[in-house]
């Protein structure tokens, strides 16, 4: 199936209660395969098209404030429009699972694939002191395999889970191995497990309200020290990556989503060059695996961010390893993307041969 | 001298023709002196409260001068961006369809920032209840101009009067979206005399219990004052709301079931 569609048949069979959302290239699969689907038939999940994409994060809003495992997805240009309702969650702590499958910008741009959207994702889009749990998707099977656990990252720590894909994961087709549906959490399940959700006011219990309002400036820095005590403890605790050709590597790629398949293909290549040299996977991007590049900048003898961005997610490299490594960036904008023996080659350009290579700039 | 009573010996039951409705919390009133918005929150707690509908009520509250009316309604709620209650409403009511589920908002928050969801959640016909109180200003940021200020009125952002040939013509957004097949009761009241709160609460009412019918959305608007905004005295308020916000937002039933 299509990456799309593997997110979607992750997240029935998640247990999602509700999904809301506006088409845009290239995601529109999502709803479409929920549509196609009957799921209200199926595990009486509803879906809903809205206006626009500004009023699907707002109902996802209103459901995630009830408990219910809720979601949405779209693409760049509406993700950004989407950033308010994403503070004002982040702000009320509602748990909820986003989807963006990101195309090149800045503006409308191209509907081809892009990484452009990290510092948006990873750094907060909206306003505030915030972050969201990032999952960077590199295969068809991951697409699907994040929708149940960006659920149950969403619920443990009662936060906003991204699965930041592209356009590349987001329509390639791959086979996907599909696991047990589980069920829909019960109004009584629901109060239980999150008595903080507006369910209607019962006697045993003081109203319930969710707002990210508070006028006085001692109690809402209080609210903020609270979340960054919880983001903290995320960065802790939930680190995914994936080490590969790490063990005897002096060069590295560092790359995730599409870029990681890339690179890996590269890693193969450069191996039948003679060259050692690895690929780190970020799969969370926040909590990002700053640790993990800190040893790794021990062992080798240089880091190359591969993006499909300006550079991104190189700053967060260059951060971890504190200069201990030189750390290069390259990357294809507007909907390129860059090829095996292309990122191999900047690789040997930059750290093994002497330095001619000129960047690509057109 | 005579005996001046005290307070228990006023209030005691045989004494009592009226209390407050367990549903309005113990919590002082934010609103300014004088406003509308106090006994509009009364009468749809009063209501949900006689319905015996607490337990299955969540209220959404919008931003703008009612942006804390969860400090006062003693109901589950959620706060919503500005203008996007209909949207949060939308949300809750799909997945909650046993539920009755209304959004609390003022002009600028569903008549401007809020036009799109307001139009949709209408065109939608999404069982919900929208209490809409028109002011004709934005009266939590300080009297400026909203998308209802009448023409020549003067507010903050329209010193010399709003001018309709540069800032657009006052929005009659209970007209238009009671045009829309979605909707299924629409009316506009007030609530600045005993009669007229009689006939609001009466409005309140058929919009609560005709949510329970499943047949689209109820509209009930509440055309009020902002004493502090439009810089009278809360009766010289009521008295230029009379003569001029009635003439141009006529009270009464809009749409009614066939």
């Amino acid at each position: 199936m299509k990456g799309n569609e593997a997110i979607a048949e992750g997240a029935i069979r998640a247990g999602c209660d509700g999904y809301f959302g506006y088409p845009i290239t290239p995601q529109s699969e999502v709803m479409e395969y929920l549509f196609a689907n009957k799921i209200k038939e199926r595990t009486g999940m509803i879906v809903l098209q809205a206006e626009s994409e500004i009023a699907s994060i707002h109902m996802v809003y209103g459901g995630a404030a009830c408990g219910k495992r809720v979601m949405t997805s779209s693409s760049s240009p509406g993700i950004s429009l989407m950033q308010e309702g994403i503070s004002f969650m982040a702000g009320t702590e509602l748990p909820c699972l986003l989807l963006n499958v990101v195309r090149g910008g800045p503006g409308l741009g191209t509907i081809q694939p892009s990484q452009s959207d990290y510092f948006q994702t990873v750094k907060g889009g909206g306003h505030g002191d915030y972050k969201m749990i990032v999952l960077a998707p590199a295969s068809v099977q991951e697409m699907y395999d994040f929708a149940k656990l960006g659920f149950e990252l969403a619920f443990k720590h009662r936060i906003q889970v991204m699965v930041l894909s592209d356009g590349a994961i987001g329509q390639m087709m791959e086979k996907v191995e599909l696991d047990e549906q589980v069920p829909r959490w019960t109004d009584a399940e629901i109060k239980a497990m999150s008595p903080w959700a507006t369910t209607g006011k019962t006697p045993d219990r003081e109203r319930n309200i969710i707002t990210s309002l508070d006028l006085n400036p001692v109690k809402q820095e209080i609210i903020n020290i609270n979340l960054q005590k919880k983001f903290k403890h995320i960065q802790e605790t939930e680190v995914r990556f994936e080490r590969i050709q790490c063990d005897d590597a002096e060069y590295l790629f560092v790359a995730y989503g599409s870029s990681a398949r890339i690179c890996q293909k590269a890693v193969l290549l450069g191996r039948e060059r003679g060259i050692k040299v690895g690929l780190l996977r970020p799969i969370t991007l926040f909590p990002y695996p700053s640790d993990e590049l800190a040893k790794l900048a021990k062992q080798v003898k240089g880091m190359l961010s591969v993006e499909m961005s300006a550079g991104q997610m190189v700053e967060d490299v260059r951060l971890s390893v504190n200069g201990a490594v030189p750390v290069e960036h390259y990357g294809r904008l507007g909907g390129i993307m860059p090829a095996p023996d292309e990122v191999l080659n900047v690789l040997e350009q930059n750290f093994i041969k002497e330095k001619t290579y000129e960047p690509h700039t057109n | 001298m005579s005996h001046i009573p005290t307070r228990d010996e006023v209030i005691e039951p045989e004494n009592l023709v009226y209390s407050r409705t367990c549903l309005l919390t113990d919590n002082a009133l934010s609103y300014c002196p004088g406003c509308g918005h106090g006994t509009a929150h009364r009468l749809i707690m009063e209501v949900i409260e006689e319905m015996n509908l607490q337990a299955d009520t969540i209220g959404v509250a919008p931003v703008g001068c009612s942006v804390l009316a969860y400090d006062f309604m003693n109901i589950d709620m959620q706060q919503a961006a500005h203008g996007r209650a209909p949207a949060v409403a939308t949300g809750i009511k799909r997945l909650h369809p046993e539920k009755f589920v209304f959004t609390y908002q003022g002009d600028g928050d569903l008549a401007a920032i809020g036009t799109g969801e307001t139009i949709h959640v209408c065109n939608r016909g999404e069982n919900i209840t929208v209490f809409f109180v028109n002011n004709g200003i934005y009266g939590m940021t300080g009297g400026q101009m909203a998308p209802t200020t009448l023409p020549g009125m003067k507010t903050a952002t329209s010193p010399f009067g709003r001018d309709v040939e540069t800032m657009g013509h006052p929005l009659k957004i209970t007209e238009l979206v009671a045009q829309l097949p979605g909707t299924y009761f629409v009316s506009r009241q007030s609530v600045h005399t005993p009669a007229n709160v009689r006939k609001a609460k009466k409005a309140i009412e058929k919009a609560i219990q005709y949510q329970k019918l499943n047949k689209g959305l109820c509209f009930v608007e509440i055309v009020s004052n902002c004493n502090s905004g439009w810089k009278m005295t809360p009766l010289e308020s009521n008295k230029w709301m009379e003569e001029n916000m009635f003439p141009y937002y006529p009270l009464g039933d809009i749409k009614v079931p066939k």
